[in-house]
């Protein structure tokens, strides 16, 4: 049995080892906000953060997890208490279908946690792997500016100690 | 009174050869031109020099990532330090816009500037002197057509006594044979045609042969196979490790498009130079393979396996995930059965299915850089080339241990090759240059 820790509580995986994490999160989890896209890894539908790191849930067993860290849309945030990337999404009206959409943020989040100050370069230039065919691009672009200057001056506070 | 002699023996002997030297070291610069004083070139020389350029892949170093190109100011990272590229439009104080025809020449040929400073050999003028006039004219007109870039490359980061450019006059007076290609008549157009763009300006054995402890290419293992970026640019001819033996077709198709169903697809430094390739004449491209071809075969020691090729041969697989076999107890094994299995060994035919791994000379070569490379970046969509292998990368889902386990899982099992030595520093290496 995988043990994992998901949105910060520790999970035991009753599903077979070699089931991937999008399956594992929503069908055994019931957190449903990474898609299935491809199936290949190509289109980022299915981005979650493990480890602080924005990776293709779908074509990850959970076998090779044992003990990490897994981050879902979930954990950044709800429907009543958006958080501040979900906040900014809806601020720009971001997504049109959406269904891209829960990737997006959770790429940009872990991107954000890594490097607050990220330049519009390094933003596009991270989120190259996610496809959108709606066109909302410039939209999301702006969003995960807006969540990055509202998330930056807590980091200042937090750093201060206020 | 004995003492007194030797010495100023000595101190003779040391200028005059300190002076012989210099002499020999000594470049002159060449008179700076006014850029506004060329005609206008002709049309039919610069379609060539820009394909000359594609051939000789300029652009590949002459660019900085995210810069215009020919610009110059990427960084070359080097056993002996890193060299910035230079920049090659004609721009008139950063670039080479006062550069004579002549200086552009003494530059491609023999490593040296306009103003007689010796040029480092990351630039490959010990292949580029054997190009001929002609071409070295049209490369020349096309540079200078180029519109004009400010932009200056960051100095060299070399130690002492590299950093002295004179060094490289012993450096060439070693390596460098200024020699103009010379056709061998015994061969006919199509092989001296290759043979004058491999070892030419296309330089291929720059990075498919080994270097020597003072980084100039061992012509006596030529295309034993090399490095570069930290990818391993394979053994080519006899010495090619390739499960299935290269031939013609082979290496003209995969030259010219990237990708071969039997030899995988280019990444690293090599994917810049297909690129390249794909935009010059196909006849061309076909030359070089005709004379690569031409330098022998490696065993194919997995030949009888080969499989029909075609696309859509293999059996499409029922679903988008097929089955996965039982996994093993040993990790590298679990790994490949729950990571990789489900393409690998899915059925499904390429571009999405896996390639097959008993084929694949990242498996099956001396050493493991680019399998390493390939688990940890998989392989890029690249832009236009919709029918290509795309494979994602599993550098933030696997930790170094769990990829050391699959690499050597992959190594014994596909290759049937003992394990590589190393291969945790490997890994740690191959993370840090990503």
């Amino acid at each position: 049995m995988t043990t994992l820790i998901v949105n910060g509580e520790s999970r035991s995986i009753a599903a077979s080892p070699d089931t991937p994490l999008l399956y594992v999160l929503r069908d055994e989890l019931g957190l449903c906000a990474a898609k299935f896209g491809c199936g290949l890894g190509q289109c980022g539908a299915c981005t979650v953060i493990v480890d602080g790191k924005a990776v293709f849930s779908c074509v990850t067993p959970v076998m090779v997890l044992e003990g990490r860290t897994v981050t879902t849309l979930e954990g950044i945030g709800s429907r009543d208490a958006p958080g501040p990337m979900q906040r900014a999404f809806i601020a720009e009206q971001a997504a049109q279908c959406g269904y891209c959409i829960p990737g997006m943020m959770m790429r940009a989040q872990a991107l954000l946690n890594r490097d607050p100050q990220a330049t519009d370069e390094s933003i596009r230039a991270e989120l190259q792997p996610h496809l959108c065919r709606c066109g909302t691009h410039m939209r999301i672009l702006r969003a995960i500016r807006r969540a990055a200057d509202e998330m930056r001056p807590k980091t200042v506070e937090a750093r201060t100690g206020r | 009174m004995k003492l007194r002699f030797v010495l100023l023996a000595l101190l003779a002997i040391g200028t005059f050869g300190g002076t012989a030297a210099l002499l020999y070291a000594w470049e002159s610069p060449i008179a700076p031109i006014d850029p506004r004083s060329l005609g206008a070139p002709d049309r039919a020389v610069l379609r060539r020099g820009a394909s000359l350029a594609l051939l000789g892949d300029c652009a590949t170093c002459h660019t900085a990532p995210d810069g215009l190109p020919y610009a110059g100011g990427l960084a070359m990272p080097t056993p002996f330090g890193t060299i910035y590229s230079t920049n090659i439009t004609p721009d008139p104080e950063t670039g080479i816009g006062r550069w004579s025809e002549q200086a552009f020449i003494r530059a491609l040929r023999s490593g040296v500037d306009r103003e007689g400073r010796h040029l480092y050999p990351a630039f490959p003028y010990d292949h580029f002197t054997r190009v001929s006039d002609d071409d070295a004219k049209a490369l020349y007109a096309f540079f200078m057509s180029l519109d004009p870039a400010k932009s200056s490359a960051p100095p060299n980061e070399l130690a002492f006594p590299l950093n002295v450019r004179l060094t490289l006059a012993g450096w060439k007076l070693l390596f460098l044979r200024r020699a103009r290609f010379v056709a061998d008549p015994s061969r006919d157009e199509k092989w001296n045609r290759g043979k004058y763009l491999v070892d030419g300006l296309g330089h291929c054995g720059a990075c498919h042969s080994p270097r020597n402890l003072l980084g100039a290419e061992m012509k006596s293992a030529g295309f034993a196979g090399g490095e570069a970026e930290g990818w391993r640019a394979y053994a080519l001819g006899r010495s090619s490790l390739s499960p299935v033996a290269w031939d013609e077709a082979a290496l003209a198709d995969y030259l010219a498009s990237g990708s071969h169903p039997l030899h995988g697809t280019a990444q690293g430094p090599m994917a810049n130079v297909v690129d390249n390739l794909s935009q010059v004449d196909p006849a061309d491209v076909g030359a070089m393979a005709h004379y690569l071809a031409s330098l022998g075969k490696g065993e194919g020691r997995n030949d009888a396996e080969r499989p029909a090729s075609g696309p859509g041969r293999l059996p499409q697989a029922a679903g988008v995930q097929a089955a996965t076999p039982s996994i093993p107890s040993e990790p590298g094994g679990a790994i490949y059965a729950t990571v990789c299995a489900s393409c690998h060994d899915g059925g499904r035919p390429l571009p999405l299915g896996g390639s097959r791994l008993d084929l694949s000379t990242a498996v099956a070569d001396e050493k493991p850089a680019n399998l390493i490379h390939l688990v940890v970046r998989g392989i890029p969509a690249a832009a236009g080339a919709s029918a290509h292998p795309i494979m994602p990368g599993f550098g933030d889902i696997l930790d170094n241990r769990q990829i050391s386990d699959l690499v050597n899982y992959l190594r014994t099992r596909f290759a049937g090759r003992p394990q590589w030595n190393g291969l945790a520093k490997a890994v740690a290496e191959a993370r840090g240059g990503r």
